[in-house]
């Protein structure tokens, strides 16, 4: 960027020297504990004694075949893609309404993003005044309109669907406050240019509103996709992953594979596959929508 | 026309006045609940007829509720200053200069900002016992500021592009160093976007839970998502105590994000991966 003078830094010593705390960080806490997982999810070390022996593959094999890992591979896909499309949604219906000036349009702000900056492991307990079956908020609705009380949580595959609501109304703050800024950003003479030429408003919608949102929809896409699929102190709090291990995400399943079943080597394979995972699917749906971006340029 | 305009902000309001009623509900029912007696078995939609504070004073005897608030802010407040100062010493070069190295660098931050913290956990924590960070404040802050540290330094490289080289280059004429410039020309022109970062990385510093839980075990060093947990743990039948501690866990956080909201909203634009 600069001419090289005598005596000048060169870019590159720059760089080493001021990044050098957060690369140290970076090696020690993140690259570090990566290969030492990698390594301890070849053995069957359990977590605390001295003695374990290399047992190969075994653990990675293990995944494919064991209920347990499988069941909490497809709650996470369920709660990261299925969050992700309700936020979208969401995110989008809250953005148009309140994107332009009326009464009750900042409260209406305030309340729907707050919840997204409270622990999810909070917002779980929050929840769980609402969806317990005895004397549950919800139940009392459910009761009041004449129906029988309804056990939210009992049911594995309900309470999964259950898990996945809370999370997308905990969130769907975040994606409304990146869409309402994605509309700010589209100039109003698109619209005029629209509506002389006799476009309604689904017409304006479909062929303005949308195309311009993309870079938006990508930038929540990938948030929200990223949070769903990390999802833990949500489970944590509303089933502790019960029934049974019915609603466990990946990474609650780690923790219980570790602190329960003290079993440290198949813990690392499913964080090692965890990890994986959520690297491939962030990049293929980054390239994915990079594409799409293009497209409507 | 007019009449249109009115119907249609009516509607709208409408609307919102639903959605608002749907978002807020569950923290109505935890506040009602807290207000009550266990002994009251009306439906948790109803106010108390004579609301308690009993379940407060419960909540925060013994004073381990607050030691947890005080923990939590000593763990916030250190990570977060050191996060500013290593993500902005880091943002500068790599906004700066696009050498091979920087753009390796800026790639394989992206990559650990996805880095499920619970996928690490179990390495994490034998290294942790390793190098005697278990129950340490020292132990778990290390590790929320390198956790927290890519969307710093993310946020700091996207805010330095937008200041103009053209400073910087006057500054290096002038005989500064490329080092000074950082701190002559970038650094007191990142008060807009530092106000961004604390906030954004404090409050996930704040609402961890899982780098807290493993690193720290002792009870005297609970953070506050740690001391919630045992009050909703099984056993424990007094509710309404467990809804009053939340309510007081969470209070701090509105507190913070009412005075400050113009930030949290700036945040989480500027955090945007693009």
């Amino acid at each position: 960027m600069f001419k090289k003078k005598a005596g000048v830094a060169s870019d590159n010593q720059v760089v080493l020297v001021m990044t050098l705390p957060a690369v140290l960080l970076m090696i020690v806490f993140v690259a570090v504990p990566l290969v030492m997982g990698v390594q301890i999810s070849l053995t069957n070390w359990n977590g605390y004694s001295q003695d374990f022996t290399y047992n190969g593959l075994a653990n990675y094999k293990k995944l494919f075949s064991d209920p347990m890992f499988l069941r909490a591979f497809r709650n996470t896909i369920i709660y990261g893609f299925g969050s992700t499309l309700f936020q979208t949604i969401l995110g989008v219906l809250y953005a148009l309404l309140l994107q332009r000036a009326f009464a009750l349009r900042g409260l209406a702000r305030t309340i729907i993003y707050l919840p997204a900056m409270i622990a999810q492991l909070l917002v779980g307990y929050v929840w769980y005044f609402m969806v317990q079956y005895n004397r549950g908020a919800l139940n009392d609705i459910v009761m009041m309109l004449g129906g029988t009380k309804l056990d939210w949580l009992g049911v594995g595959d309900r309470a999964v669907i259950i898990i996945m609501i809370i999370n997308t109304l905990n969130f769907c703050g975040k994606a409304m406050i990146i869409y309402i800024a994605g509309l700010n950003s589209i100039p109003d003479m698109y619209y005029e240019a629209a509506s002389v030429d006799g476009a309604n408003g689904w017409q304006q919608f479909w062929g303005i509103t949308m195309p311009q949102l993309i870079p938006a929809i990508t930038t929540s896409t990938l948030l929200n996709l990223i949070g769903g699929l990390k999802m833990f102190g949500l489970v944590i709090s509303t089933t502790g992953g019960g029934p049974g291990y019915s609603t466990h995400s990946l990474s609650s399943l780690i923790n219980s594979l570790y602190f329960s079943y003290q079993d440290a080597g198949y813990a690392s394979a499913v964080g090692v596959f965890t990890f994986v995972f959520i690297m491939a699917v962030s990049i293929v749906i980054r390239w994915y929508l990079a594409k799409k971006e293009a497209a409507a340029q | 026309m007019r009449k249109r305009n009115i119907r249609r902000a009516l509607v709208k309001n409408l609307l919102s006045l639903l959605i608002i009623a749907i978002h807020i509900s569950p923290f109505y029912v935890q506040l009602i609940m807290a207000l009550k007696t266990r002994r009251d078995f009306s439906s948790r939609w109803v106010p108390p007829a004579s609301p308690t504070l009993d379940n407060f004073t419960l909540a925060l005897k013994g004073g381990e509720l607050m030691q947890s608030i005080l923990n939590t802010a000593i763990i916030v407040l250190i990570a977060t200053s050191l996060i500013i100062v290593i993500g902005a010493m880091s943002g500068y070069p790599l906004a700066r200069y696009g050498t091979k190295f920087s753009k390796t660098l800026s790639l394989l931050l992206l990559g650990v900002m996805m880095v499920p913290p619970l996928s690490v956990l179990v390495p994490l924590y034998r290294e942790l016992v390793m190098i005697k960070g278990i129950n340490t404040f020292w132990g778990i802050i290390i590790l929320s500021i390198t956790y927290g540290l890519p969307t710093s330094i993310f946020m700091y490289t996207n805010f330095i592009h937008t200041i103009p080289v053209a400073l910087d280059e006057a500054a290096l004429l002038d005989g500064c160093s490329k080092y000074t410039i950082f701190f002559r020309i970038i650094m007191p022109s990142l008060k807009p976007v530092t106000a961004s970062v604390a906030i954004l990385t404090g409050i996930n510093i704040w609402n961890d839970y899982s780098f807290q839980l493993y690193i720290l075990q002792k009870p005297k060093l609970r953070t506050i998502t740690l001391m919630l947990k045992t009050f909703f743990t099984e056993g424990n039948t007094n509710l309404n105590a467990a809804a009053a501690a939340s309510c007081l866990a969470i209070l701090p956080l509105i507190v913070i994000y009412l005075f400050l909201s113009k930030y949290f909203v700036q945040g989480v634009v500027d955090s945007a991966v693009k």
